[in-house]
């Protein structure tokens, strides 16, 4: 039963929206830059750039932890930061339904203010569309981002350099911002408060310690899943992980198991995964120095063995293959 | 210390220790299967098959309610959807269900007023706020959702509500358990629901024991109660003692929930029902008794006809279900097959086997 519409499904970071991909570089073509990473990293005459863009539907528009124009400037911030740029400039476009009141407005843009503040980057551009009630949902933001980086970290984003042996770290808990946004829809209550956080500051700290880091990726849509096994699968190696090492706050485990979700699979929205060689042992320090790192752990191990996939070892020693997910957990979350 | 019913469960030193005794005392090949998709989930999820000794092998059951709906009850709550002024409220799981033609997820996008809810209650509380609409849910599941189902029409029609219909699938598990053994399937002993047995209590079984000469165990969902549920199979097998058995003590009471056995028995009768895979079983479903008529869906819409395609395009499912293949046998996992693009309906069901297969299986070699 292959849809031939636009469905859900296709915007959920997983299968559909890869095939969707697809279809745009088929037609528009290869542009010499790898443009399948977060942003596309080229060479000017005065230096290498990351360039990235990204668009914010989030439903509702505040949730526990942040509100959309937070998420609008730290979702685009921390695409450049994990391809190892310094992310400067940012610009923001605004789709408003009619109706739309005015103070709402000016809550978020007073939210991305300090946000792009924060961050330490300037929204120096942007645009602005009223569309009629129903032509969308009170808001849409995009943001795109330029950045800077050194030539040596152009190659951070595809994860070209990781080898055997090298440690996965993340920054902390997992899975909270989906389930804050999941719970506020659905009048849940608990203490889930969404992650949502430029990691900028945390990566650049990290990328002047050494040069052991190999990889990084920020674990949004799809969530650790997606991310880890679509680098075995680039990469063509394994990639051991062990349940119990995962960060997951208890509040998030619990309501898991209530709904029947898998944390590996839930979205984040202040989460970097950093596959680091020799010498990561300091990248872990300094991330546990930095505020937005306090959690942070190894969580695996790149292996020769089983190329291509992520095999976990569960909590009680069994082991499982992690895949990509299928499908959409919870539409609009982003 | 704060018993959380959960880590105690998951502990593995004692998790290893009971499979070492499972270790001490199996001998001979043995084939269990869990009848419910909770079971299948937690195997799955927690690795247990590659914990086991290779002379136990587990089999998935019939117990996952999307799994054995059949094509005919999607294509009927679709042509009900598609009614005027019907609002079809249905649980997350049903949506991606393909009936012969479509899905409830196809007729959603084409923008039939499609909602999906978390409870049979949500789909109450949406009748009372839109009096001009009528509301309708499809009741899937066992003996574990028919009293909600039950209830939330109990509810309806004590508070007047005249505007809220069940669109009934409900079906009870002890005939397709022994209809499972008729067809021939082989196993030595099923770990039983332990959901359905708090409800129905653990006498349901008997028959199979007397009769089948089957043990039957029933048991918790945790890798701690599944690991015990299997070691209590395998002693009864290695022992030839056949029993029923209740591992699952913390929960299930011999004589299980009485007021809700009542109101399945006041608002349901059984009549012959459809499983997909597995075809018609005598008294395996639940429909709307007279008193209760007025709840019934069907009344609503001239329901398609039913085309006996239940097993076409290659899809293996009724043998997966009856526990005769497993979905790696299956040539369409994981290729035409995927939880995105379900060709059976067990690759929809977050506990269908071939979904747990896809989602935690093919366990790591």
């Amino acid at each position: 039963m292959s849809s031939k519409i636009i469905t859900i499904d296709h915007g959920s970071g997983g299968k559909l929206t890869l095939d969707l991909i697809e279809m745009f570089t088929d037609y528009f073509g290869d542009s010499g830059i790898d443009s399948m990473t977060d942003s596309a990293v080229f060479s000017t005459d005065s230096g290498t750039a990351a360039f990235t863009t990204d668009s914010y539907v989030v439903n509702p528009l505040h949730f526990p932890g942040g509100d959309i124009g937070k998420l609008a400037v730290c979702g685009t911030v921390n695409d450049l930061a994990v391809s190892g740029a310094v992310p400067k400039y940012l610009s923001c476009a605004f789709i408003l339904e009619e109706g739309l009141e005015l103070e709402e407005l000016e809550t978020i843009v007073k939210s991305m203010a300090g946000t792009a503040e924060a961050a330490d980057v300037k929204i120096v551009t942007g645009d602005t569309k009223v569309v009629e009630r129903g032509a969308c949902d009170k808001m849409f933001i995009n943001t795109s981002g330029v950045g800077f980086l050194k030539d040596k970290h152009s190659s951070l984003g595809s994860g070209i350099n990781v080898a055997e042996g090298d440690k996965i770290l993340i920054n902390g808990n997992i899975g909270d911002h989906g389930l804050s946004v999941l719970s506020i829809r659905n009048s849940f209550s608990n203490e889930i408060k969404s992650d949502c956080a430029p990691l900028n500051g945390l990566i650049t700290t990290c990328l002047e310690i050494n040069d052991c880091i190999h990889f990084m990726r920020d674990a949004t849509r799809g969530g650790l899943a997606a991310v880890l096994t679509e680098l075995a699968s680039k990469i063509k190696a394994g990639i051991n992980m062990e349940e119990t090492n995962i960060p997951v706050a208890e509040s998030t485990r619990g309501l898991c198991e209530l709904l029947g979700f898998d944390p590996l699979h839930l979205a984040n929205e202040g989460k970097v995964i950093i596959v680091a060689g020799k010498g990561w042992e300091d990248i872990l320090k300094t991330m546990k120095n930095h505020p937005l790192g306090r959690k942070s752990r190894v969580i695996g191990t790149i292996v020769n063995d089983h190329p291509g996939r992520v095999v976990l070892e569960t909590e009680i020693g069994g082991s499982r293959i992690i895949d990509i997910p299928a499908g959409m957990q919870l539409p609009r979350i982003c | 210390m704060v018993i959380k019913f959960v880590d105690e469960f998951r502990n593995k030193d004692l998790i290893l220790e009971a499979v070492e005794a499972i270790r001490n005392i199996s001998v001979k090949p043995i084939t269990l299967m869990e009848v419910c998709g909770g079971h299948t989930m937690s195997i799955h999820k927690f690795g247990i098959p590659s914990l086991l000794p290779d002379n136990i092998k587990l089999l998935s059951g019939p117990g996952c309610p999307v799994c054995v709906t059949s094509r005919h009850f999607i294509d009927s709550a679709a042509a009900c959807a598609g009614e005027k002024d019907i609002i079809l409220t249905t649980l997350g799981d049903l949506i991606r269900v393909p009936g012969t033609e479509t899905s409830l997820y196809s007729e959603k996008s084409k923008g039939r007023d499609i909602r999906i809810v978390y409870s049979v209650l949500d789909a109450l509380k949406i009748a009372g706020k839109n009096p001009d609409k009528k509301i309708v849910f499809p009741g899937i599941g066992f003996e574990t959702t028919a009293p909600l189902s039950a209830a939330a029409i109990m509810d309806a029609k004590k508070s007047g509500l005249k505007n809220f219909y069940i669109l009934s699938a409900h079906k009870v598990m002890p005939p397709v358990m022994t209809a499972l053994i008729d067809e021939g399937v082989k196993i030595n002993g099923y770990i039983c629901p332990g959901h359905v047995s708090i409800i129905t209590g653990t006498g349901i079984y008997k028959p199979i024991v007397d009769n089948y000469g089957l043990g039957c165990v029933v048991g918790g969902f945790e890798p701690l109660d599944i690991i015990q549920s299997i070691y209590m199979l395998v002693k009864q097998f290695e022992n030839n003692k056949p029993a029923l058995e209740n591992q699952y003590t913390r929960a299930v009471a011999p004589e299980g929930n009485l007021k809700a056995q009542e109101m399945i028995r006041r608002v349901f009768r059984t009549s012959p029902d459809w499983w997909r895979g597995i075809g018609t079983i005598p008294e395996s479903g639940l429909i709307l008794t007279e008193e209760f008529k007025e709840f019934d869906a069907l009344q609503l819409f001239d329901p398609p006809e039913m085309i006996n395609s239940e097993t076409d395009r290659g899809c293996i499912c009724g043998e997966i279900l009856k526990g005769l293949k497993t979905p790696a046998e299956c040539p369409l996992f994981g290729k035409i097959c995927t939880p995105v693009d379900p060709v059976g309906a067990c690759m929809v069901s977050g506990e269908g086997s071939c979904a747990a297969w896809y989602r935690y299986g093919r366990e790591a070699s």
